[in-house]
C-alpha cells in the first residue's frame, strides 16, 4: 500500500524561504542546520495542511500572524525540568559551592525555551540557600515559549517524571512541594520566579548584554551549523566572566570551535567547560 | 552510506553483521536503535566489542569517516547534516520514538538518494516502514529481514505492509548483500 508523499522540498526552496523571511521579517535562519530546518518546514507543511510550498511562502510573506506561528513551530521547544539528572547532579554538587563564594550570582539560560530548565537551577539555588543573592536571565527568540516560561504552569503529567529527576539529581525535598496542581496543571511556587528574569533574545543576531559565572544553553546549539555555533559560542566567551561555567546539552562539544582553547571540561561525561584564559 | 535500524530482538543480529564486516570494510555504518533514554549509553562500547571496525556513540556535528561504525545516541534524533557530517535534533518523538528510525532514513535518502542502503530488523513496532517507503522513492536500497526470522516480527511486517523492500532477507542473506558493496 502507497502512502500520500508529502510534498517534496528542494534545497533551492529552503533558500528561497529563509530569504523572505530575513527581508520580511529580520529573523535570520540561513546558519542554521539545513537538516534540521528541513524537518521543521515538513512538520509545520504537514501539520498546516499546507497545498503547496508556494502558499507557505505566501503566507510567511504576507501574514504577520501566520509567521508568529512559524517561529513558534520552526524553534523545538522540547524540554524538561531536570534533563539529565546526572548533570543536574554534577551542578548541584560541584558548580553551585563555587556560584557560592560569589557576593552575586548571575547566570544565563540561553534558549530557555518554556523555561522548566530555569525553573530546575532556581529550585538548586533555593535549596543552596543562594537564590536570594542570584539572578537568572531566562532567554529565547520565540516570544510564545516565553510567555509560557514565565507563568511557571507546566503539565501536572509531567511531574511524576520531573520528581524522578529530582531525586535522581540528588533532591532530598517533596518535590511536589515546589507547586500547587490546579485540575491538569501544576503551578510552580511563584517565589521561585522572583529572581527570573525573562527576554526575548536571538543568539543569532543580538550582542551579549552582561556577564555571568554560569551559561546553560543546552540543546540549542545543534540546530546550529558551525559556522554559528562558532559565533554563538563567542558570545557566550565575551558573556562569561573568568572561572565561569558553560553548560551545554549531552551531546554537544565545544572542541572545534575557536573557544576552546581557553576552556577546560571539568569531570565527568557531561558537557560542562570552566573559562580558564 | 548504510543504516541500520532495530528495535526489540534486533540487537544480536546487529552484533552478527557487524562481527562479519571485514576490517577493510569502509561503507560507514550508522546503527539506529530504540533504547531506554535514561539508561546508560554503553552501546557504542558494547559493540566495539563486537567489531574490528571502529564504533563511535555520534555527537553533535561528528564528522562521517570511511570505515567507521556510528551509534545513534538515545533520546536524540540523528540526521545528515550533508555528506560529511550529522546533525542531531531534540526534537518530538516520531512513533513514540527517539531516536526514529524513520527520521534517519529519510535524512539519509535527502543527503545520499541512491547511495544509501537502508536495513530494517526486529522490532515491536512500525518506525522504519514510512522511512523504507521514502528512501525507495528517492532511489535508495532497502532491505527487509525476513519476519520469519526476527525474533519479534511485528517492525519488518509493518515494512512490508507499508514501506515495501527492494529484499527480504535472512540474516545471513543481509550479510551477503552487505558485503557485495565492500
Amino acid at each position: 500500500m502507497d502512502k500520500p508523499s508529502i510534498i517534496q522540498i528542494t534545497e533551492e526552496d529552503l533558500s528561497l524561504l529563509i530569504n523572505d523571511i530575513h527581508l520580511t521579517h529580520g529573523y535570520d535562519f540561513s546558519d542554521y542546520s539545513r537538516a534540521s530546518f528541513r524537518r521543521r518546514i515538513e512538520r509545520l507543511i504537514t501539520i498546516d495542511q499546507l497545498s503547496s510550498f508556494a502558499e507557505l511562502r505566501y503566507r510567511v510573506r504576507t501574514d504577520p500572524e501566520y509567521f508568529a506561528h512559524v517561529v513558534e513551530e520552526i524553534s523545538v521547544t522540547v524540554t524538561e525540568m531536570l534533563r539529565d539528572p546526572a548533570f543536574y547532579k554534577i551542578v548541584r554538587n560541584h558548580i553551585i559551592p563555587v556560584l557560592a563564594t560569589y557576593p552575586f550570582i548571575k547566570v544565563w539560560h540561553a534558549g530557555c525555551a518554556t523555561g522548566e530548565e530555569v525553573y530546575s537551577m532556581a529550585i538548586l539555588l533555593k535549596e543552596a540557600g543562594l537564590l536570594h543573592k542570584s539572578l537568572l536571565y531566562a532567554t529565547d527568540m520565540n516570544p510564545a515559549a516565553l510567555a509560557k516560561a514565565r507563568k511557571g504552569i507546566f503539565p501536572l503529567s509531567q511531574m511524576q517524571q520531573y520528581s524522578r529527576n529530582y531525586m535522581l539529581a540528588g533532591g532530598t525535598q517533596d518535590f511536589s512541594s515546589y507547586y500547587t496542581a490546579n485540575y491538569h496543571f501544576a503551578s510552580f511556587d511563584s517565589r521561585l520566579n522572583e529572581k527570573i528574569i525573562f527576554a526575548q533574545h536571538n543568539l543569532v543576531t543580538d550582542f551579549s548584554f552582561n556577564s555571568f559565572q554560569l551559561i546553560f544553553c543546552r540543546n540549542v546549539l545543534i540546530y546550529f551549523n558551525k559556522d554559528l555555533q562558532n559565533r554563538v559560542l563567542k558570545l557566550f566567551d565575551d558573556s562569561l566572566e573568568f572561572n565561569g561555567f558553560l553548560a551545554l546539552g549531552t551531546k554537544e562539544n565545544i572542541r572545534f570551535s575557536s573557544i576552546a582553547p581557553n576552556y577546560k571540561q571539568i569531570i565527568g561525561r557531561e558537557k560542562i567547560w570552566r573559562k580558564i584564559k | 552510506m548504510i543504516i541500520i535500524g532495530g528495535s526489540a530482538g534486533s540487537l544480536q543480529v546487529v552484533f552478527y553483521l557487524l562481527a562479519n564486516c571485514p576490517p577493510s570494510f569502509d561503507i560507514p555504518i550508522v546503527i539506529v536503535l530504540h533504547r531506554d533514554p535514561h539508561g546508560l549509553s554503553r552501546l557504542a562500547e558494547l559493540l566495539a566489542t563486537k567489531t574490528t571496525l571502529s564504533v563511535k556513540e555520534i555527537e553533535d556535528k561528528e564528522p562521517i569517516e570511511k570505515g567507521c561504525v556510528y551509534v545513534c545516541p538515545p533520546d536524540y534524533h540523528t540526521l545528515f547534516e550533508d555528506r560529511n557530517s550529522f546533525s542531531l535534533d531534540y526534537s518530538e518523538k516520531i512513533n513514540f520514538s527517539r531516536p526514529s528510525i524513520d527520521v534517519t532514513f529519510r535524512s539519509g535518502a535527502d543527503i545520499f538518494g541512491k547511495e544509501l542502503l537502508c536495513i530494517l530488523l526486529s522490532g515491536a513496532n512500525a518506525d522504519g516502514a514510512d522511512g523504507l517507503h521514502y528512501v525507495r522513492q528517492q532511489s535508495g536500497i532497502t532491505v527487509v529481514h525476513t519476519p520469519e526470522e526476527a525474533e519479534v516480527s511485528y517492525m519488518p511486517e509493518q515494512a512490508l505492509l507499508h514501506g515495501r523492500a527492494d529484499q527480504v532477507l535472512r540474516k545471513d542473506g543481509i550479510m551477503q548483500f552487505i558485503l557485495q558493496f565492500a
